[in-house]
C-alpha cells in the first residue's frame, strides 16, 4: 500500500488559459457546460492517467501504472476500484481504492490509495465527485468507513479531505527507521533455574 | 490543547463574519453574543484587521466584514496570530542524559499532529460543519415532535 498511498490535492489552481471574450461582439449562445462523468478506467485511459501523474509528480511511471491497471482495472471491480473522471471526452482525474478486510484489526473498510485531478480541472468539484463515487461503490460492498492516509505536512490535500467530511479516525500511523541494524536485545538477566 | 481566551474569541469572530460575508457586523453584536467586553474584543479584531482577515468600516451602518478566503484560511492561520505554537521545553535541569530529549520527542510528535490538524481545517469546512450540525439538530427536533 505504501507506494500507492499518494493522494494529490484536487483543489489547487484554476485554469486561466481560456482567452477572454472580445468586447462589443454579439454574445454567442452559451454552450452547455460539458458533463462530468465518473466511470471505471479503460485501457485507453491509461496514457492520460500516466501523463496526469507525471504532471504532478514529475515522474513518468508507465510500468507502475500498468501494474496498477492490471490489479485495479482489469482485475478490479467488486472490492477494487480504479475510477476516472471524464470531462469533454478527456480524462481529467482518477481515484483508486480497495476494500481491505481486517487490516490493523479493523473491520472491512474502503481505502483510498490515490486521487488526482488535472490542474486545469481543479476547483470544479471533480475530486469530490470521484470521492463520492468511490464511497458509493464501497457502500455497495457493504463497508461503512472510507479511509486514507496523507503526509502530515500536506495541508492542501488534508483540507480537501476534510472539506469532504473526513476526520481523524481511530487508527494512528506509526513508523520507524530500519536502515541501521538494531543492536541485539540486551540480556534479560540470569535465567531462572 | 488549551487556547487563550483571545484566540477563541478570534475564532468565534472569524466564523461569525465569514458566515455573513456580505454584511458589516457591529462588534457589539459579537461582544454580546459571546459575553466579552467590547474593549477586549476590539483588541482581537484589530489583530484580525492587521492580518487582512476582516476589514472595519466606520460610521452608521459600519462594522466588520470578512475579507479573507474562507476556502483557504485555516484555523492555524488565525491561531498563530495570538498564540506561540513553537513552545520549547525549558532547558534540561540536569546534564544531558537522554531523558529530556526523549520527552521532547514525544511532545514534538503531539505538536506535529496538532499543527497538521489545525492547518488542514479551513473556515469554509468549519462553517459547513456548523450548518450540518444545525440541520441535524433541527431534524431531530422535528422527529421528536
Amino acid at each position: 500500500m505504501a507506494d500507492e498511498g499518494r493522494a494529490e490535492p484536487p483543489t489547487m489552481t484554476t485554469d486561466t488559459s481560456s482567452p477572454r471574450p472580445r468586447a462589443r461582439k454579439a454574445a454567442a449562445p452559451a454552450a452547455p457546460a460539458p458533463e462530468l462523468r465518473i466511470r471505471t478506467v479503460k485501457a485507453g485511459d491509461l496514457p492520460a492517467v500516466v501523463a496526469l501523474d507525471a504532471t504532478v509528480t514529475g515522474l513518468h511511471k508507465a510500468a507502475y501504472w500498468q501494474r496498477v491497471f492490471r490489479r485495479y482495472g482489469i482485475n478490479g471491480q467488486g472490492q477494487r476500484h480504479f475510477l476516472v473522471a471524464v470531462l469533454d471526452e478527456r480524462v481529467c482525474g482518477f481515484a483508486i481504492g480497495e476494500v481491505r478486510d481486517w487490516e490493523f484489526g479493523a473491520p472491512p473498510c474502503g481505502w483510498l490509495f490515490a486521487i488526482d485531478v488535472v490542474p486545469s480541472a481543479r476547483q470544479q468539484g471533480v475530486g469530490g465527485r470521484l470521492l463520492a463515487e468511490l464511497a458509493q461503490r464501497f457502500r455497495r460492498e457493504g463497508v461503512h468507513t472510507l479511509r486514507t492516509m496523507t503526509a502530515s505536512d500536506n495541508s492542501l490535500i488534508q483540507s480537501f479531505f476534510r472539506s469532504q467530511g473526513m476526520r481523524a479516525g481511530h487508527l494512528l500511523p506509526l513508523e520507524m527507521d530500519i536502515e541501521a541494524e538494531a543492536p541485539p536485545p540486551a540480556a534479560a538477566g540470569r535465567p531462572r533455574r | 490543547m488549551k487556547l487563550q481566551k483571545s484566540t477563541l474569541l478570534a475564532l468565534y469572530s472569524v466564523l461569525e463574519f465569514a458566515a455573513r460575508p456580505d454584511e458589516h457586523i457591529p462588534a457589539s453584536e459579537i461582544a454580546e453574543k459571546y459575553g466579552e467586553s467590547a474593549h477586549h474584543l476590539a483588541k482581537v479584531l484589530s489583530e484580525l484587521v492587521r492580518a487582512h482577515i476582516v476589514e472595519s468600516v466606520r460610521g452608521v451602518g459600519g462594522g466588520y466584514r470578512f475579507v479573507g478566503n474562507a476556502r483557504r484560511l485555516t484555523l492555524l492561520n488565525v491561531i498563530v496570530l495570538f498564540e506561540d505554537l513553537t513552545q520549547q521545553l525549558p532547558p534540561p535541569p540536569a546534564p544531558a542524559s537522554g531523558t529530556h530529549e526523549a520527552l521532547a520527542r514525544v511532545l514534538g510528535e503531539i505538536d506535529q499532529i496538532t499543527l497538521a490538524t489545525l492547518g488542514a481545517v479551513t473556515i469554509a469546512t468549519l462553517l459547513k460543519d456548523i450548518a450540518d450540525g444545525r440541520e441535524a439538530l433541527a431534524r431531530a427536533e422535528r422527529a421528536a415532535g
